[in-house]
């Protein structure tokens, strides 16, 4: 594979968090370390587990493959392969691919001697993801209260569990999340339209600066955050999607088994109008 | 300036914060979860296990009373103005004079009905109304057997529970009343009411769909049949109507959305569980009951059991069901006192109750809403 110019000074030897020296080799472009054999191990069989599980199922049809939880009646216990055994392997497997992959990341950063930003904002998305298969159903006491892997079918359980609690759209930290979610996307827009257009000036123009990228945003909404504080912005908008979604999720069962418009009933119980 | 409105802003969103986490009743495991659709649909019933043992406590069946010594003499002629229960021998008719007390009026006793100088006199408004409530319960437990109340039946205590005005009973609601200035126009809904859930659905929306008996059977389904367009639909407010009747029945029976719906499919009668067909003919049970037994007695209440539009208390899913899905935990209240499952209604004075508008079909598909 070809080496890109600049890819030898990022080659640097030390920083793996366990192995030493043994993993501690690239393949082309590729950084191993002892994470990268533990990632690849643990998506290549939870890759096969779930090619498995579609095998055993009644279609091919890629929307419809769908691998599921077991029955609540398993509680917490094993459940046999075909009745969603399958899943917790799979489950199993997911999150050590995805661990191992935030901790290869970890590697990467002690090597290139920067902040641990990216893993941190990628474990961010792995805790909502635990919390929804792993927290969540230990904490109600069934591993059947997982989603189900498969296009529509975890959709369909998207749909279920939020009428479980009879309006979702009550629960104040889904508001939270959803809010979050909106203005990352907002946030982003902003910051790559702006971006988009100062480095690509009309003929015959220069290329912008940062202080007429500032004065775009001061004219328009009279603030700029800045070229570094839009990514901290971003950074903390998106981490916070990610966290306020994994609190809606678990609040909704283990603490909350009610409908979700009687959430608020903590407004009309407000000792001022009480 | 600046200083202050930023110190103020955080002052009131901490006392908010702290306000909506201490005032709020969470719950917390352990959970005892039930599991009504295949797995990893997500179609189950989630209480706390404390809860779950509270509801179930609270829902259980009394004892029934000793059985009757066996005799002859029929009630209707032995005693005077017996018009219901004429059929019944006398040791088996007082038995359930007995039991109605105890289910109805056990700290009021006979005289909530009765004068005790003449049993058989009418004078009391309550004894109209309990003769007319001894037909209903006969009318649910034979007419409606097979389509709502299974093998367990209903008998007073039901929804009484010792009360002599079932805790669940309601009225329509006439909306804020704020006399004087402007009046704003709310649409019936945002008032956060119980009827609802506390959500901002139409509060009053049973007495649009559980009141009226002669109500188009389609008026509650919203969703199209369709895949484009056929004709305009009906308007969101109709959909938000049949929300606020579903958290009703969800609230009622102290279940959520998917005990009766794959919600991926709401309206799909396929995907639905079979509790939705029992939930189908008990909402026409309900009107079945409010419109010709509950309404008719609108001359016989005395005006303060009368509500803010002077209209009848009128039944719900809530009446009966008390939070559980199967009333009184589906113990089957009707074994004990045969007199209550059958209809003597044709022998009253009292003409028959029309029939419900139920149609022979089951209620697979419904013909698209106009």
């Amino acid at each position: 594979m070809a080496m890109l110019s600049f890819e030898r000074k990022y080659r640097i030897r030390g920083g793996t968090l366990v192995g030493g020296d043994l993993f501690d080799f690239w393949v082309g472009p590729f950084y191993v370390g002892f994470f990268g054999v533990t990632t690849l191990f643990f998506s290549v069989l939870g890759t096969a587990l779930i090619i498995y599980g579609a095998a055993l199922g009644p279609t091919w049809n890629i929307w419809q493959i769908n691998i599921a939880p077991p029955d609540l009646k398993y509680g917490l216990a094993l459940a046999p392969l075909q009745e969603g055994g399958l899943w917790q392997i799979i489950t199993f497997c997911a999150v050590g691919a995805f661990t191992s992959w935030a901790l290869r990341e970890v590697e990467i950063c002690r090597k290139l001697g920067i902040g641990y930003h990216v893993p941190f904002a990628f474990a961010m998305a792995i805790f909502a993801y635990v919390t929804l298969v792993v927290i969540r159903p230990l904490l109600m006491g069934a591993w059947g209260h997982g989603f189900p892997y498969g296009i529509l079918s975890h959709l369909d359980w998207v749909s279920n569990t939020g009428y479980q609690y009879l309006h979702f759209h009550y629960n104040p930290a889904h508001m939270l999340a959803v809010t979050f979610f909106f203005t990352t996307t907002l946030a982003l827009s902003l910051h790559g339209s702006l971006i988009l257009s100062s480095t690509n000036p009309g003929k015959g123009e220069v290329v912008k600066t940062p202080e007429h990228e500032d004065t775009f945003f001061r004219d328009t909404i009279g603030y700029s955050i800045g070229t570094l504080g839009i990514h901290r912005l971003g950074l903390f908008l998106a981490l916070s999607a990610g966290f306020w979604s994994a609190v809606c999720i678990v609040i909704s069962g283990p603490f909350w088994t009610r409908g979700w418009p009687e959430w608020w009933g903590w407004w009309l119980n407000l000792p001022v109008w009480r | 300036m600046k200083i202050f409105f930023t110190v103020l802003g955080a002052a009131v969103a901490f006392f908010l914060t702290v306000a909506m986490i201490g005032l709020t009743d969470w719950d917390r495991p352990p959970l005892v979860t039930t599991q009504n659709g295949f797995r990893g649909t997500a179609m189950a019933q989630v209480h706390t296990r404390e809860g779950a043992a509270e509801t179930k406590d609270a829902n259980l069946a009394p004892a029934p009373a000793d059985p009757a010594e066996p005799g002859d003499d029929l009630a209707g002629t032995t005693y005077e103005n017996v018009q219901v229960l004429k059929n019944v021998s006398v040791n088996e008719f007082n038995r359930l004079m007995v039991s109605m007390t105890e289910w109805v009026s056990p700290e009021q006793g006979c005289t909530y009905c009765h004068n005790t100088e003449n049993m058989a006199d009418d004078s009391l408004y309550q004894k109209k109304v309990a003769r007319r409530m001894l037909q209903m319960t006969q009318h649910l437990n034979s007419t409606w057997k097979d389509k709502h109340t299974g093998g367990a039946g209903v008998t007073c205590y039901t929804c009484h529970r010792g009360q002599p005005v079932p805790a669940n009973v309601w009225f329509t609601d006439p909306g804020p009343n704020r006399p004087g200035g402007f009046v704003p126009r709310n649409n019936g809904q945002n008032l956060a009411k119980a009827s609802v859930g506390l959500a901002s659905l139409p509060y009053d929306t049973l007495t649009e769909y559980l009141a009226d008996k002669n109500i188009d059977n389609n008026a509650i389904r919203v969703n199209a049949t369709t895949a484009l367009p056929t004709s305009k639909g009906k308007p969101i407010q109709d959909a938000e109507k049949t929300y606020g009747l579903m958290i009703h029945m969800s609230e009622g029976l102290g279940v959520n959305c998917t005990f009766c719906h794959n919600t991926r499919a709401i309206s799909n009668w396929s995907q639905s569980t079979p509790q939705r067909t029992t939930a189908w003919h008990g909402i026409r049970m309900v009107r079945d009951l409010n419109g010709n037994y509950l309404e008719p007695l609108l001359s016989t209440f005395p005006p303060n059991r009368l509500g803010a539009l002077g209209d009848v208390p009128k039944v719900n899913c809530t009446t009966c069901h008390n939070g559980v899905n199967k009333p009184l935990n589906g113990a089957h209240v009707v074994d004990a006192y045969p007199e209550l499952a059958t209809s003597t209604e044709t022998a009253s004075a009292t003409p028959p109750a029309a029939e419900p508008a139920v149609p022979a079909t089951p209620p697979a598909p419904m013909p698209a809403p106009q």
